[in-house]
């Protein structure tokens, strides 16, 4: 249904409907930390951003030019590349999969026995991983940085000013 | 959005109520579920409503991007810098358990302040880019616009 709206005030909100739901799934399966980053960017600041975009432009979508035959094949064919990557992959849930077997226990009880603290997703994401989380945090600030940079520097007026005070 | 009388109403209550449940989320992070990034976006979350319901001058005066850009480095300098003291006290980098007497309170206070580090850099990136973006609109929407 969003694909088929040319209304991008409603797709934005759909989009965002769509987002709270899918954090209701993640609550269904247990993981309530990725529910709450999806209900607050996913459903709230992406929909914000979102319209804030849309102010700055116009709300309708232009009709698109051209056949629209060869993105619906090209999207056909990885959605079933996709579909097919997904049949080696063991059952959802089970027990034995490579998954659970690799470091994942070793974590479960380490982070009582060497870590002393009860949220394990906490424990890998800050002390085991702890390296991949400082990254991480690097490409937010990156993204942050360079979003700053970059629409900032669109606003001579407020530059002005502030060298202005500098001086 | 000086006639939403509902929606400013309701967002006055809602506001400190987010930003409580995002420190809760930030600081409980070891023991419920939660952490730095979810916490920082809570906290985000609640400042941008702020200054979607009584405007961006508002969320100016309160969270003035000149400060957010800095504490968006900050918090990331933060996670950098308990990395090294784990090299200063004979470590290795990020490694917490010689932060503190025993291995396990090291583990805690690392994991405390890197969280905090992470939950500064994603509410004061997110203030940002927010700031950013409705900083270029030139003039006020009217409702039927949409």
């Amino acid at each position: 249904m969003i694909i088929r709206l040319r209304n991008l005030f409603a797709v934005v909100m759909l989009s965002s409907v769509f987002s709270l739901l899918s954090a209701g799934l993640f609550v269904t399966l247990d993981a309530v930390d990725v529910a709450f980053t999806e209900a607050a960017v996913g459903a709230g600041v992406t929909t914000v951003l979102f319209l804030g975009a849309l102010a700055l432009t116009s709300t309708n979508e232009k009709p698109p030019s051209g056949h629209q035959i060869i993105p619906m094949l090209v999207m056909t064919g990885l959605a079933a590349i996709l579909a097919y990557g997904t049949m080696d992959m063991p059952p959802f849930g089970q027990a034995d999969a490579p998954i659970h077997q690799h470091v994942a226990p070793e974590y479960i009880t380490g982070a009582r026995t060497q870590i002393g603290i009860p949220n394990v997703v906490s424990a890998v994401l800050a002390s085991y991983r702890g390296f991949d989380t400082l990254g991480e945090t690097g490409v937010i600030f990156t993204a942050g940085a360079g979003v700053v940079l970059l629409l900032r520097a669109g606003l001579p007026s407020r530059r002005r000013r502030k060298s202005g005070d500098a001086e | 959005m000086k006639h939403h009388i509902i929606l400013r109403v309701s967002a006055k209550l809602l506001i400190p109520l987010i930003l409580l449940f995002a420190l809760y989320v930030q600081f409980h992070g070891d023991y419920g579920p939660g952490g730095g990034f979810q916490a920082g976006v809570i906290f985000a979350a609640a400042l941008i409503l702020y200054g979607l319901v009584f405007g961006l001058a508002e969320l100016r005066r309160v969270a003035p991007l000149r400060i957010v850009t800095k504490l968006m480095a900050i918090g990331w300098l933060i996670y950098i810098g308990v990395g090294y003291a784990g090299l200063v006290l004979g470590g290795k980098f990020l490694d917490y358990n010689v932060l503190s007497d025993t291995p396990m309170t090291g583990q805690h206070l690392g994991i405390f302040l890197v969280e905090l580090g992470v939950g500064i850099t994603v509410a004061s990136t997110m203030l940002a880019i927010y700031q950013c973006f409705a900083s270029l609109q030139s003039r006020e929407l009217a409702d039927e616009e949409w």
